[in-house]
């Protein structure tokens, strides 16, 4: 019984990542002129956001503007330019919020940092919490186990 | 006594933080351009309505002038049209139309049909011009300074309210020249 239901769960797992993660639709028409720069296309299209559908890279979206921007990145690759450079060119016109990975700077440090601080507080209430039970059952002296036989 | 402290002060540490949250979540009308304070993008485009000439930034240096993101395909660019019409009455500074991934005809049509509050139209077919500016939604309004700075962006229809506030009040004391 107990089995089935973890079978069943991780089926239902199993159906939930593949719904994440389902292709993104190819909306480009033109392919860029090498394997090499298509594959640095392919990177920074999705690292980019579409300022009008704010959670979609603009590889995802099928507005003018992220065709107008993958546009941009496709000329920018072919004039020669890094991706440190096309990324930096996005930011300097939309800011960082065009970033999904935004750099560490003073003002955006604490997004990088809170997880960390959130993962160190609940570690230290965890431990809290355990040491806490530990030290009642060390003091426990009803015997619960009276009727047990020795192991 | 001291097993709600915790808790408790976790609770309000992050009401806090979820408040200063949802207080300064970045309003998509009132996000920042990442312009402000810098030059204003080089373009150089055709002009509506006047084949051949073209208008570039350079034409415009020296004094202040606004720029009006707009397209025949925006819903809220019809509603600001009457506030534009106004502004452009006053004739307070260069009301610049930035005529964003349109057509010439349907834009032309737009303006005699509506009246035009430009004082000139650059055609930005592709939308090169926009991505420059950082535009992310028609409509949206640009205040350029004397000293070719980007000073302030207006995202959404303009209004009255703002465009007193926001870019009447950035003009030199006593007006131009």
């Amino acid at each position: 019984m107990r089995a089935r239901a973890r079978a069943g769960a991780f089926a239902a797992l199993g159906i939930l990542l593949l719904a994440v993660s389902l292709p993104s639709v190819a909306f480009d028409i033109e392919a860029m002129p090498t394997p090499a720069l298509q594959k640095r296309y392919n990177g920074l299209v999705h690292e980019l956001r579409c300022m009008q559908c704010q959670n979609q890279s603009i590889a995802d979206s099928p507005v003018g503007l992220a065709e107008d921007l993958r546009r941009d990145v496709r000329e920018q690759l072919i004039a020669g330019k890094t991706d440190e450079q096309i990324r930096e060119s996005m930011v300097a016109r939309y800011g960082n919020i065009i970033l999904f990975r935004p750099p560490f700077q003073a003002g955006t440090a604490w997004v990088w940092i809170a997880p960390f601080v959130f993962l160190l507080f609940g570690v230290f209430v965890g431990v809290r919490i355990v040491r806490k039970r530990t030290a009642l059952v060390a003091g426990d002296d009803s015997d619960v186990d009276k009727d047990e036989p020795p192991r | 006594m001291s097993r709600f402290l915790l808790p408790a002060v976790v609770f309000l540490a992050l009401s806090g933080v979820l408040y200063v949250g949802v207080v300064h979540s970045p309003n998509k009308s009132t996000m920042q351009s990442a312009l402000l304070g810098k030059p204003v993008p080089a373009f150089s485009l055709p002009v509506l309505g006047n084949p051949g000439s073209t208008l570039s930034n350079t034409q415009l240096a020296g004094r202040p002038w606004v720029m009006n993101v707009w397209g025949t395909w925006c819903v809220a660019c019809r509603e600001e049209h009457e506030v534009l019409l106004a502004i452009g009455r006053q004739n307070a500074l260069p009301l610049v139309g930035l005529n964003w991934k349109d057509e010439d005809d349907a834009a032309k049509e737009w303006l005699q049909q509506l009246g035009n509050p430009y004082s000139v139209v650059a055609v930005d077919r592709d939308g090169r011009t926009a991505i420059d500016f950082g535009v992310y939604g028609a409509p949206e309004t640009f205040f350029i300074g004397a000293d070719g700075f980007v000073h302030y962006r207006h995202v959404g229809p303009m209004t009255e309210d703002v465009w007193q506030r926001e870019f009447l009040a950035r003009l030199p004391k006593g007006g131009l020249q």
